[in-house]
């Protein structure tokens, strides 16, 4: 029988603020544990909070980006249930008036994991969204062999919560999805999304059913991931799992699981008896926000996003469809792009250096494009060297490297090295005439027909030239100098 | 009386992790259902005309400017804390 997969995903989002949500604390990570904290976020008696505007900025701001309906007015409520890392016994966050609903995030091709690139199944698909409301992040834990230990300076900072509808296919959108999202939210500014640091977090709902079934099955909801390739990996082994119990003839529990990454599974985390009940009412210490003082500020803010980078690129600078998604992929490596293309007369030539040799040179010294040791200035010098035939494209490798070890800039390598083409036809014309003088053989073999020795006679210009006159125009000589 | 509101004292009990007695759930249910039949009362004003609300003041936006400030040091944050170690709060392990 044939299955098909729907996977929602819920993607929490820590917002780059510089205070905490409902209190002025630092929101900063990697400080000495409880240093970041005061009467509203470790929940002590009679402490009230409020709001973080650039908070709420910030999550409207995402919402203008993925084409979400904002709210007129949106409130906060209290999701109430115990757990240490929550010192007031409730969280506060958005129950039924969310800053932001619907919406979409397109998926872009170069958004797919590598090795599915060319086998993507709907290519330009967009997902849809459910919503997106913005709650207060809790304490982190720390677990040791018999007690918990709480650190709350992560407690109460902004956390936005982004959560799509079930429209996710297959693993590879998955992926393409938390690519594409963690993209746009940088380039917003909204948070730098790391996983693995936890800026961006994800949890997955996932059910399979029968291709010819029509509402969705039991819905498994998968925790702990902390790479996007560690939810690829997670719901394809979720799924296999859930179509392997459907064979045999079992039915699929609603429950919760985990991710374990080094073993390559997931594993009963709670099941459905044990659901939460959480209570949710208005929070009385906040009152409602009416967005529409928020909203001239923040449609002022909406920057350009990559899909519309995409599309100025391949009309501004004439690089493909493919070229324009790599180069826009990293927003650093779009900016290092454009000022490096900016005034040059061959900014494909530009994009071609980045794309293959700058990119291969920066990711085997393991460095980022901002610690590039060319700065774009430079490349664009380099590729006016190539395009005014000063040097010749094997020569522009040679002096490449040397910029990339030295940063010093592309002429200044060429002088030193001597290695400037010589295009002088005069200069060149005398070297041919000794070339043909000194080699009377071969130039009597082209005569008769053999054009293999244009060959040896261009390579003996070259090495009376030392290797600087420009090939192209020694053979235009000799071939007229031969046939005279 | 305490029969006609759907108040189930044992499972609100267990949700805010009270342990109660029988013969305390029956005081509770009595004497909580009277205080949720005096409030269902405003069930019985009028209200077509009104709008509806959250909050009782017409109040909204107000907000805080994103400008961080200092507060506790951890020895002042753990002040009340029953158990701490490594500047921690401690508390008996928990693993969800």
């Amino acid at each position: 029988m044939n299955y098909i997969a729907a996977i929602g995903l819920e993607v929490h989002v820590q917002l780059k603020t510089r205070s905490k949500m409902f209190c002025a604390c630092p929101n900063a990570y990697g400080a000495p544990p409880n240093t970041h904290t005061c009467p509203t976020c470790l929940g002590l008696p009679g402490a009230l909070p409020a709001m973080n505007e650039e908070a709420l900025r910030m999550t409207v701001l995402t919402g203008l980006m993925l084409d979400c309906d904002i709210a007129d007015v949106s409130k906060f409520d209290r999701k109430n249930y115990f757990y240490p890392d929550l010192a007031k016994n409730y969280q506060i966050s958005q129950y039924d008036a969310p800053l932001c609903t619907n919406g979409r995030v397109p998926l872009h091709d170069v958004a797919y994991p590598q090795d599915a690139q060319t086998a993507i199944a709907t290519s330009g698909k967009t997902v849809n969204l459910v919503r997106i409301h913005l709650e207060e992040d809790v304490a982190k834990s720390f677990h040791f062999e018999t007690t918990t230990g709480i650190d709350f300076n992560r407690a109460g900072t902004p956390l936005m919560e982004i959560v799509s509808q079930p429209e996710i296919a297959s693993p590879d959108e998955a992926f393409a999805y938390l690519t594409s999202l963690k993209q746009i939210l940088i380039c917003g500014g909204i948070s730098d999304a790391d996983m693995e640091k936890g800026q961006l977090r994800c949890d997955c709902n996932v059910s399979v059913r029968a291709a010819t079934q029509a509402e969705l099955g039991a819905k498994v909801e998968i925790k702990n991931m902390n790479s996007i390739s560690g939810v690829r990996r997670a719901l394809r082994f979720e799924i296999e799992r859930q179509i392997a119990l459907l064979e045999s003839g079992a039915t699929i529990q609603q429950e919760t699981r985990g991710w374990n990454d080094d073993a390559g599974e997931t594993f009963l985390m709670r099941s459905k008896e044990s659901a939460h009940d959480y209570r949710y009412f208005p929070d009385p210490d906040l009152l409602p926000i009416a967005t529409h003082a928020l909203l001239a500020d923040v449609r002022a803010r909406v920057p350009e996003l990559p899909a519309a980078k995409r599309m100025r690129f391949v009309e501004q600078y004439g690089v493909s469809g493919y070229d324009a998604g790599v180069l826009t992929h990293d927003l650093a490596v779009a900016a290092y792009f454009e000022r490096a293309a900016e005034h040059s007369p061959k900014p494909k030539s530009v994009a071609n250096w980045i794309l293959n040799d700058l990119q291969s040179a920066l990711s085997a010294a393991g460095i980022s494009v901002g610690d590039c040791p060319i700065p774009p200035e430079a490349l664009e010098e380099l590729v006016g060297l190539i395009d005014a035939g000063r040097i010749s494209g094997k020569q522009a490798k040679e002096v490449f490297a040397e910029m990339f070890e030295t940063s010093r800039p592309a002429g200044v390598i060429v002088k030193e090295r001597g290695l400037e083409q010589v295009s002088d036809v005069a200069a060149i014309e005398a070297l041919c005439d000794n070339a043909i003088a000194a080699n009377p053989k071969p130039a009597a073999d082209y005569r008769a027909g053999n054009a293999a020795s244009l060959n040896f006679l261009t390579g003996q210009v070259m090495k009376l030239s030392k290797g600087k006159a420009n090939p192209q125009i020694v053979t235009e000589i000799l071939t007229r100098k031969l046939k005279e | 009386m305490a029969e006609t509101t759907d108040l189930d004292v044992a499972y609100v009990a267990r949700l805010a992790r009270l342990q109660v007695s029988d013969d305390e759930r029956r005081t509770f249910q009595a004497q909580l259902g009277d205080v949720l039949r005096y409030a269902a009362k405003l069930a019985e004003v009028n209200v077509q005309d009104v709008e509806a609300a959250a909050h009782a003041v017409p109040m909204f936006n107000v907000f805080r400017e994103d400008r961080p400030r200092d507060w506790f040091t951890a020895d002042e944050a753990l002040q009340n804390a029953p158990r701490s170690a490594n500047d921690l709060f401690i508390v008996t392990k928990v693993v969800e």
